[in-house]
């Protein structure tokens, strides 16, 4: 039976690459094993306008990546936008008075969230909310203020 | 009258195909028996229909990435964006091309092959030998071959995929001189595994499990004669081509 052996062996060969290729592929290539770790807490924040931020857009303090975002839901009530994040239970030592901002990396790239640390002696915990928050700076904004530029003594002719 | 009675019948008849085509998958599923046996004629189909497609389905998949990142850069370029090829290629790669080409190509490699086999075992009588010897030749001669097919796919798909990226990567940094650092850090972030990836297995089982439906039924439910045979096997390419691309407009328009 020394061609059936051959036979199997080979299909052996094949299954054992398609599966070696398709682990390459999910990790390689795409986002899988690219979360912040297993173990995760989660704050949230509230925002008057979060711009285009995606769910799973990086969380970020002085540009290195400590955490995702989880879900972005409206307040009903408010009209906010409240964005939870989950961050890694390594960087658990952020103080409470921390400030939120959607920020953009380079003028047309995607949304994060940076975090400004700041002083105080205790650390936000599981579930905790941030305060003090800057929204999304929306160019279509920026640009008709600058364009219509009205009321702040900015006709010189 | 008999106009009649055929022109009903021409009506009827691809109603009638797809219920028969139905039976015979629960025929065959009916056989299942995870038993050693069972095992072993799968492996070797596998190695037939799946590993014997293997360098086929490696070439392609490394020219359509090269050619994919060529018509990508020529396009990008002008809005200074080539370093989004990447991206580019790696969804449209899990969501469409991979799935959908691997398939066709299965379709005229591997389904054509089936057809014809079982074809020509029918037209020479082999299968009306095992009946009366009381093996089921849809359980011993269909069912494995079904089943390796439904295995095989996903997996060149797979390898076609990673063969596509790997001429993306020798096209875009070796050749045009991207940064390989952004190249790769665009697929992993911008390429959702659940998404993307996911759906796209999704969507190669099914097609696996139609190229092969299509391509043991037609080779049993062949004219037992040489051009019965052929256009058995004309027609499997034929309509296993068609039900993938309708399959996968189906499947994306629910998965995304």
């Amino acid at each position: 039976m020394r061609a059936n052996y051959k036979v199997e062996f080979a299909s052996g060969v094949f299954l054992l690459l398609g599966i070696a290729a398709l682990v390459w592929l999910a990790t390689r290539a795409t986002d899988y094993g690219q979360d912040i770790g297993k173990e995760t807490y989660t704050i949230s924040a509230r925002f008057a306008n979060v711009g285009d931020l995606r769910n799973r857009a990086p969380v970020k303090i002085g540009g290195v990546t400590i955490g995702l975002v989880e879900s972005i839901a409206l307040d009903p009530v408010s009209f906010e936008a409240v964005v939870r994040m989950s961050v890694a239970s390594r960087f658990d030592e952020i103080p409470s008075d921390t400030g939120a901002s959607v920020l953009t990396s380079g003028v047309l790239g995607d949304r994060y969230i940076g975090l400004e640390p700041g002083g105080a002696p205790d650390m936000l915990a599981d579930g905790d909310e941030i305060f003090i928050t800057q929204s999304a700076i929306v160019l279509e904004q920026v640009i008709s203020k600058y364009m219509f530029n009205t009321g702040t003594g900015g006709d010189k002719e | 009258m008999n106009e009649r009675i055929s022109r009903i019948d021409r009506l009827t008849t691809p109603i009638t195909e797809a219920g028969q085509c139905l039976l015979f998958l629960l025929r065959m599923l009916a056989g299942v028996r995870f038993g050693g046996q069972q095992i072993l004629a799968v492996l070797q189909q596998v190695y037939l229909i799946g590993a014997r497609s293997l360098v086929i389905i490696m070439i392609c998949g490394f020219f359509v990435g090269m050619v994919l990142s060529l018509q990508a850069i020529n396009a990008l370029e002008q809005f200074g964006a080539s370093d989004q090829v990447s991206l580019l290629v790696g969804k449209s790669l899990f969501r469409e091309l991979g799935p959908v080409l691997t398939a066709l190509l299965f379709a005229g490699r591997a389904g054509t092959s089936i057809t014809a086999e079982i074809g020509l075992m029918k037209a020479t009588n082999q299968l009306e030998a095992m009946e009366l010897m009381a093996i089921d030749p849809v359980q011993r001669i269909a069912l494995p071959r079904f089943v390796a097919g439904v295995v095989s796919v996903p997996l060149l798909a797979g390898m076609f995929s990673a063969m596509a990226i790997m001429g993306s990567v020798v096209f875009a940094i070796g050749v045009m001189g991207l940064d390989a650092g952004i190249f790769w850090s665009k697929l992993q972030t911008g390429v959702y595994f659940q998404k993307d990836f996911v759906g796209g297995m999704w969507k190669s089982l099914v097609f696996g499990g139609t190229v092969s439906l299509i391509a043991v039924y037609f080779g049993y439910s062949a004219k037992p004669t040489g051009a019965g045979v052929g256009t058995a096997t004309t027609n499997t390419v034929v309509l296993s081509s068609v039900l993938i691309l309708i399959f996968d407009f189906i499947m994306t328009s629910f998965l995304t």
